[in-house]
């Protein structure tokens, strides 16, 4: 297995508090990787310092064998064309059009012609599905067809390594199959590495080669779907049958709780 | 702590500013002229009405406040002295700087703080594309330039004012006001006035954008920051003129 990703000892703090503990996994090449966890299991800000928008307390992170969390700035920005991230609320600029959205990054790093700029664009936005939408501006747009012109963004300059934030969060089930879909076709045109935060069982069910899942800011498994899908560890049956987590008390605690000390 | 972060944060805003608005263009990176020509066209050209309102009420305000004391001394003249003088040194560039404080440093903590409220600035940076050279660089260029060029534009509609005034209700000589005005201005008055007017754009500019870039929750926030970024950029503005009084006053 061609690794993409390579986390070691990744550990990270918000204030006093721990948040990733000591995470190390690595994501293959040219695969769908779900990184999959309840709410507020750290998923999100392991997402966060896998583009370098935070820095760890400790460990490393290998994008293509060249550690991100030690590089400057400028190196950084290079590594940066290389990877494209779809966010959760997509993002957009809301000043400017999609098509100067999506040709934004294009303009800042390349020195193509306007024409040539034009086209690429064109083809990102057909390829997304938002043909004839260049002009509108995001806040006249679906969530859903938001979320498309993001990705149109994320993969304008091609990148090998392409992140999801939530990429069916707040949409409805035929869209959120849409989306889906998308990210197969990704994989299978272009070969990108992708990666795919999300909670939605549905989506993970469909797209993903290999999962990692998170709990309480530990991994608890890292495998295919299948020994995903027979594991027997009461976490993640619980998670994968949706159940709820059943907090028991004391009678002591109870009392303690409520009393305020 | 907190204090300590909050002058950490500011300094790193300042300095990357400083490098993406003077360093990095030389480097071959580039400044993007058309948003900074849009910028001005929002904070310059689109402050026009209001800036001139304003001056020529200061200068007419002015005017009597100086003929009160002057006629007593039947010196009325030297109200075109004082209008003058007062105007370019003085009321002119602190004018114009907190009406750009109201109108764009607000804008520029509003515009960057519901973008990092909506992951905008992330996306940015995602891209590999500084924040600070997209959105505050722009600002700070038509800044330095639109309230040096507004406070002239101040200057000349607030001597004009008081010549209104001066002509009509103190019944001064047109020609009389009009050389007394030019023989009591030096132009040291009206370059220490632009001078300053400088610097508070550049004060503005900093205080609106580091304002907005501290956002961290929703809409709420947004709208905190905004009010303490008119608040601050005024404080700062007056902080700065009485430094650069001082240092006028002694050095020139």
């Amino acid at each position: 297995m061609e690794k993409a990703i390579e986390v070691i000892g990744l550990t990270t703090h918000y204030g006093e508090r721990e948040i990733l503990k000591d995470l190390s996994f690595s994501i293959p090449k040219g695969k769908i990787t779900v990184i999959l966890g309840g709410s507020g299991c750290g998923k999100s800000t392991l997402l966060r310092h896998l583009i370098g928008l935070m820095k760890p307390t400790k460990g490393n992170i290998l994008i293509n064998g060249k550690d991100i969390t030690v590089m400057e700035e400028e190196k950084l920005d290079e590594i940066r064309k290389k990877i494209g991230i779809s966010f959760q609320g997509a993002a957009l600029l809301n000043s400017i059009t999609i098509a100067d959205n999506v040709s934004l990054p294009i303009h800042e790093h390349t020195r193509l012609e306007e024409s040539t700029i034009q086209i690429m664009v064109r083809m990102k936005l057909d390829l997304v599905g938002l043909s004839g939408f260049e002009d509108f501006y995001p806040s006249q747009l679906s969530g859903g067809m938001k979320k498309r012109a993001g990705i149109a963004r994320a993969i304008a300059l091609d990148p090998e390594v392409l992140f999801f934030d939530e990429p069916s969060a707040g949409l409805d089930p035929v869209t959120a199959a849409g989306i889906d879909e998308l990210i197969l076709k990704l994989r299978d045109v272009f070969k990108m590495t992708i990666v795919v935060v999300t909670h939605e069982l549905p989506s993970v069910f469909t797209i993903s080669d290999y999962v990692i899942m998170l709990d309480m800011g530990a991994i608890t498994f890292s495998g295919t779907l299948d020994e995903l899908k027979a594991s027997d560890n009461a976490r993640i049956r619980m998670f994968l049958e949706r159940k709820p987590e059943k907090i028991t008390y004391s009678p002591e605690d109870y009392l303690k709780i409520i009393a305020g000390d | 702590m907190a204090i300590l972060k909050d002058m950490h944060d500011a300094s790193k805003l300042i300095n990357s500013t400083f490098y993406w608005t003077a360093i990095s263009p030389f480097k071959g990176k580039g400044i993007r002229i058309r948003a900074s020509i849009s910028e001005m066209v929002k904070a310059g050209y689109n402050s026009i009405p209001i800036v001139s309102v304003i001056s020529l009420f200061v200068g007419v305000i002015l005017a009597l406040q100086a003929a009160y004391q002057l006629k007593r001394f039947g010196a009325l003249i030297y109200v075109a002295n004082l209008v003058g003088v007062s105007i370019t040194r003085e009321l002119g560039p602190i004018m114009t700087a907190i009406i750009v404080s109201g109108r764009s440093g607000s804008a520029f903590a509003a515009e960057i703080g519901s973008m990092k409220a909506a992951e905008e600035v992330d996306a940015l940076t995602s891209m590999g594309i500084n924040p600070v050279k997209f959105l505050v660089v722009p600002k700070l260029i038509a800044l330095m330039i639109m309230v040096p060029a507004l406070t002239v534009l101040s200057d000349c509609i607030g001597i004009l004012g008081g010549f209104l005034l001066s002509v009509t209700a103190l019944e001064l000589h047109p020609y009389n006001y009009f050389r007394q005005t030019i023989e009591a201005l030096l132009i040291k008055d009206i370059a220490t006035g632009l001078m300053k007017a400088w610097a508070f754009g550049v004060v503005i500019t900093l205080v609106g954008a580091y304002q907005g870039f501290k956002v961290e929750g929703g809409a709420e926030e947004v709208g905190r920051r905004t009010t303490s970024s008119v608040v601050a950029s005024i404080f700062l503005v007056i902080v700065f003129d009485l430094f650069f009084t001082i240092l006028f006053y002694y050095f020139t």
